[in-house]
């Protein structure tokens, strides 16, 4: 009746069944990132140009007040002295203008903010701009103004790829290497091996299962990012699925690797923050990696979450074609080739 | 057939570092007999039962298992033909039986129906369970349908029935029975000494990696020499020369308090017995006498209990 099972059909299919039965790991596949996406989107969203919040104290506030009226740029506010710098202090308020004497040649104001926050030289510019204006400066040149708005330029664009880097990254390291490691503490690893089960048939369908699980992981975070975020891709699907195929081997080598060894899941979980942690801040899953000194940009470069985050930025964001990725699909098959013949040669079955 | 054999080990050791949890083993087991591997905790029952699985490489020494060396070309072919139960294998608890069974179904080339072996562990309510839902029971019984479901010519069980309460525990007994009837042959580990009496043609003990005693358990019951086994508690330490010279005593050894004697002649012998350790001003707590087991053997062997360790 069953004369046609294959085994390595049948050890996929188990390892399917047990992905799918185990509420906690849907959850981290599933669950988790569109999470993120949502929190993340909605922290980040794109809010029209910011207005700089200005109090103006002194003696001669209420008149340049008056002067500046209302400016697009600007949100006047009045405060006491007290309360004025300690909200600057705090970051709720861009700047605080000094005001003693206005107005005409022998006017003297004093900007109190700090040069150092991102926004300090804009806020400066903005304020000083408004002011000088206010106070009658004339403007010598007539200029054109042409807005764009680009899409793929949101955060959520740029934070679409990361997610699906580290959910390829976290359902390898997870669902296979704590797997494995958690197989041979329950000796079921030395079960399989008293059997006729061809090992390579049972590593590959942990390989094999995890293309499966993959094709749904990739497929549910794009399309929700698609339909709740509005979220282009420029590039060919095929391509977003062959570097996270090529991710995929990559992580899984390096998931075997740190489960080659060990028969204790602790010690499973800890090689595998400890490969995870350093990629999650460094490869740019949530903010650009460039930001990092140049001096370990080429280490930020060959770790594996970097190559699957840029590629897939390159293909989602910008339309790029697999040609174009070389550079990280490289990157990802000397780590798929490195840590499988690594892991191969010192598995151990119990 | 009887004269075929179906696993040999010779000169087998198994050293981790200094210690050796098997320490020069010889055995031969012909195909259709039960072979039990006796011992205390840590005595080396599984290692033994790991090296004839060919699950490990040994230190020193051959294993043959039907004709064939393990860590050769020929692994394959040979677990086609042999049926294993470790010690502790937890099974996928995400799988359900049939699931499980059909998994390990697929390695085999001739295999049988599960449904079956299903059938024939009684687990035919349990077939679609998850198997992290089943009783210890349960699941010892599906680790052994895991080890029949392949048709082997061999099963190694290794403490099938260990934690088990004894009806689960005659179930097994009674598939390994069943097994045997229709020719196949058993190794299996335990410390249960009932599972020895009761399955097993020949019985071996081991102690600290090295056999000890060999034969059927009647021969081995027989070579205490003794038709009944004198245990007493006592309110102290007893003379225990002037125990042993008095006759029909065969063997007499201590622990403690404790004396325990391997007689014949119980009616004439036991008030002997009773008269000495009261001339020794002794105070008997408590007495039982009993037809000697392989229990008494173990401890006349090694003056230790076989659950002690």
């Amino acid at each position: 009746m069953d004369s046609r099972l294959h085994p390595l059909l049948e050890l996929t299919r188990a390892r399917w069944l047990e992905f799918v039965r185990d509420k906690g790991t849907i959850f981290w596949v599933f669950g988790f990132p569109v999470l993120l996406a949502v929190a993340l989107g909605i922290a980040f969203r794109n809010r029209g140009p910011e207005s700089v919040r200005v109090a103006i104290i002194g003696a001669a506030a209420s008149e340049i007040t008056s002067r500046l009226g209302s400016p697009q740029t600007l949100e006047v506010v009045s405060r006491t002295n007290g309360a004025a710098f300690r909200e600057l202090r705090s970051g709720r308020l861009d700047m605080v203008v000094e005001v003693e004497k206005c107005c005409g040649a022998g006017a003297s104001l004093a900007y109190h903010f700090d040069e150092t926050r991102p926004n300090g030289p804009l806020v400066r510019l903005a304020v000083d701009d408004a002011i000088q204006r206010a106070l009658g400066r004339v403007d010598v040149a007539t200029v054109h103004e042409e807005q764009v708005t680009e899409s793929g330029a949101r955060y959520i664009d740029f934070l679409l790829p990361g997610l699906i880097g580290l959910n390829v990254m976290g359902s390898c390291l997870w669902g296979l290497g704590y797997s494995v490691a958690d197989a041979r503490r329950r000796k079921l690893l030395k079960r399989f091996a008293a059997t006729p089960m061809r090992r390579t048939d049972f590593l590959l369908a942990f390989v094999l299962s995890r293309f499966g699980f993959l094709v749904a992981e990739v497929a549910f975070v794009l399309a929700f990012g698609v339909i709740a975020f509005d979220v282009q891709v420029h590039g060919t699907l095929a391509a977003v699925f062959a570097i996270s195929v090529m991710g995929t081997l990559a992580f899984a080598g390096l998931a075997l690797l740190i489960a080659s060894r060990t028969d204790n899941s602790e010690v499973a979980s800890g090689w595998i923050n400890f490969a995870s942690i350093p990629m999650w801040v460094f490869s740019g899953a949530f903010f650009d990696y460039s930001r990092f000194p140049e001096s370990i940009q080429p280490y930020i470069r060959a770790l594996p979450l970097t190559a699957i985050n840029d590629g897939l930025r390159a293909v989602v964001n910008h339309g790029d074609s697999l040609a174009q990725c070389w550079f990280e699909l490289l990157v990802l098959t000397a780590w798929t080739v490195v840590t499988f013949v690594l892991a191969l040669r010192l598995f151990r079955w119990q | 057939m009887a004269s075929t054999v179906a696993i040999m080990c010779a000169g087998l050791r198994k050293c981790f570092g200094e210690l050796c949890a098997v320490d020069g083993l010889d055995l031969s087991i012909p195909a259709g007999e039960c072979f039990g591997l006796l011992g205390p905790n840590g005595a080396g029952k599984t290692t033994t039962a790991e090296l004839l699985e060919g699950l490990r490489r040994p230190t020193a020494g051959a294993v043959e298992v039907l004709g064939h060396n393990w860590f050769t070309r020929g692994d394959r072919g040979l677990r086609e033909r042999i049926g294993v139960a470790l010690q502790e294998t937890r099974l996928p608890e995400k799988l359900n039986v049939k699931e499980t069974l059909v998994l390990f179904a697929s390695f085999y080339r001739k295999r049988r129906p599960f449904e079956e072996v299903i059938e024939a562990l009684g687990l035919e309510e349990k077939r679609n369970s998850l198997v992290g839902k089943l009783s210890g029971g349960q699941k010892q019984r599906l680790a052994l349908a895991c080890a029949l479901v392949g048709n082997p010519e061999i099963l190694f069980l290794d403490e099938p029935t260990t934690g088990l309460d004894p009806q689960a525990r005659l179930r097994i007994w009674g598939v390994i029975e069943r097994f045997l009837g229709d020719g196949g042959t058993v190794f299996l580990t335990t410390h249960y000494m009932e599972e020895a009496e009761r399955l097993c043609r020949r019985v071996g003990i081991i102690d600290q990696g090295k056999l000890i005693a060999l034969g059927s358990p009647e021969q081995l019951v027989d070579s205490l020499d003794a038709e009944q086994i004198v245990a007493a508690r006592l309110d102290g330490p007893a003379d225990m020369t002037s125990l042993s010279g008095l006759e029909g005593v065969r063997t007499a050894e201590n622990g403690g308090d404790f004396v325990r004697l391997a007689v014949r002649g119980l009616p004439h012998t036991l008030p002997r017995v009773l008269e000495e350790l009261a001339r020794q001003g002794r105070f008997v707590t408590s007495l039982e006498t009993h037809r000697p087991s392989l229990e008494d053997v173990f401890v006349h062997l090694t003056g230790r209990g076989l659950r002690d360790g």
